[in-house]
């Protein structure tokens, strides 16, 4: 296969971007993308040209590290992350835009490498739960109702990777918030902040300079784990029931 | 936004229904608008209903509009380097309108508002204050114009749009679609009160113009 990638490049935090262009030639249908700008940087490091810096690490789609805007998609055209988003889904001869998320609590470090430490902050903020540490409870200690057990662990799938941001047009974390209270809020032990964890949770977001949610729904089809939309009415639902309890 | 978005479609509910009685003739059109007036006589002042109206209505439009603002500029200053290739895949067309459309409503309501309340800006002859004192005379005249029917319509249409997202999305907003059923039933209500309050509206003008309402 034979592409035009056309890439941000961007040299440091401070500095002006904009999109360049490459042609690249050899690309394998069984490449997954980042193996892609693997072949792209190869030829670029033999070219004397600085290679395009980009987010990955486990590379099995389980961490949350790689991002990447796809054709204005984010983690591109498939329902995964683009570490396992495989260049068969293209066709020789595409041209593809990469950008970097685009969100002002992601600021761009380097071409297409984010820093995404306010999801960090707002996991501090609330997105825990207290317990004594030493040797592991018996798991059968605590009981869960299966349905509420099942939805916990649906949506604590979420790997942070910032995807709902990026394809959200406010720019808002409701999703990534939504999984985080739902997941905690659903199981025994996220009972005793339940309150506090989601007022804390959002004020952080919101002094993160995230923006406001409007129900638009980019989000949980950009999700490359499928958190369902209904986390961001559990969020709502549980700022209600907190304000309501004057918290 | 939420709570003053439902305030809104009850009263736009309302509203629409009044405005249906324009196919019970002048008469019974004109008494409704009468009554609307004497409405909670003698324990309310005449227009004591409409005032306490106006004033909720006013009180939840600044809400709205206030809220509006904030969130527009919350996603201005969230994303202020634009995509250069954004594809949209999840969302509705409506979902994505709610600011433009909103504005067209806006400024559509201060027209619609010169047009039947305030001034009683009779289009088709240019006189002010209703010297008839018929509001279906009026409502009749405005329609019988092509192109006033067609401005009504294309509000109509932006104000079905508004309808169908913002249904959903205050039903979302007040944590009341906690699953994959409820948030599939509050999308199902918004398509309804879109089609039904919208498509009520738009029957009065339309059947003015092709003369099945006519004075």
């Amino acid at each position: 296969m034979k592409l035009t990638l056309k890439i941000w490049r961007q040299e440091n935090p401070t500095a002006t971007g904009a999109i360049h262009t490459y042609e690249l030639d050899g690309v394998a249908k069984d490449m997954s993308f980042l193996e892609m700008l693997d072949l792209l940087n190869e030829q670029l490091v033999l070219t004397g040209e600085e290679p395009v810096a980009f987010d990955s690490d486990c590379r099995e789609g389980i961490c949350g590290m790689c991002s990447l805007m796809i054709n204005g998609e984010a983690h591109g055209p498939e329902v995964t992350t683009t570490c396992q988003l495989h260049m068969r889904s293209f066709n020789d001869g595409d041209t593809i835009t990469i950008e970097p998320w685009r969100a002002e609590p992601f600021p761009v470090l380097k071409d297409l490498v984010v820093d995404r430490s306010a999801f960090d902050r707002i996991i501090q903020a609330g997105g825990y739960i207290s317990a004594n540490t030493g040797s592991a409870p018996e798991a059968n200690s605590v009981p869960a109702p299966r349905d509420k057990a099942m939805r916990a662990f649906n949506v604590a799938t979420c790997i942070g990777c910032g995807a709902c941001v990026a394809a959200c047009p406010n720019g808002s974390a409701s999703l990534f918030m939504g999984a985080k209270i739902t997941h905690l809020g659903e199981l025994p032990q996220g009972q005793p902040e339940r309150w506090s964890r989601v007022v804390d949770m959002v004020g952080q977001h919101d002094h993160e300079g995230f923006g406001g949610c409007t129900n638009i729904g980019e989000c949980a089809s950009a999700c490359p784990k499928e958190i369902p939309l209904d986390v961001i009415s559990q969020l709502n639902k549980d700022l209600r029931t907190a304000m309501k309890n004057g918290l | 936004m939420a709570v003053s978005g439902l305030l809104f479609i009850g009263f736009v509910a309302g509203h629409m229904y009044g405005n249906l009685k324009a196919f019970s003739g002048e008469e019974k059109f004109n008494d409704y608008a009468h009554h609307l007036r004497e409405l909670g006589e003698p324990m309310l002042p005449y227009e004591g209903f409409l005032w306490i109206m106006r004033v909720g209505l006013i009180v939840a439009l600044v809400v709205h509009v206030a809220c509006a603002i904030a969130l527009w500029k919350r996603a201005a200053t969230a994303r202020p380097v634009k995509y250069a290739v954004k594809k949209n895949t999840g969302s509705t067309l409506s979902s994505r309108t709610m600011r433009w459309g909103g504005l067209t409503i806006l400024v559509f309501i201060v027209w619609h508002l010169l047009n039947f309340t305030i001034v009683k800006i009779n289009p088709s002859n240019g006189e002010t204050g209703d010297p008839d004192h018929s509001p279906y005379g009026l409502l009749v005249e405005t329609f019988d114009l092509w192109w006033m029917t067609l401005i009504y319509l294309v509000a109509m249409l932006a104000l079905g749009f508004h309808l169908h997202h913002g249904t959903f999305s205050s039903l979302q907003t007040l944590g009341l679609t906690n699953s994959a059923t409820s948030r599939a039933r509050a999308r199902t209500a918004g398509w309804v009160v879109a089609i039904v309050i919208a498509g009520g509206f738009s029957l009065v003008p339309l059947s003015v113009l092709v003369g099945i309402i006519e004075k």
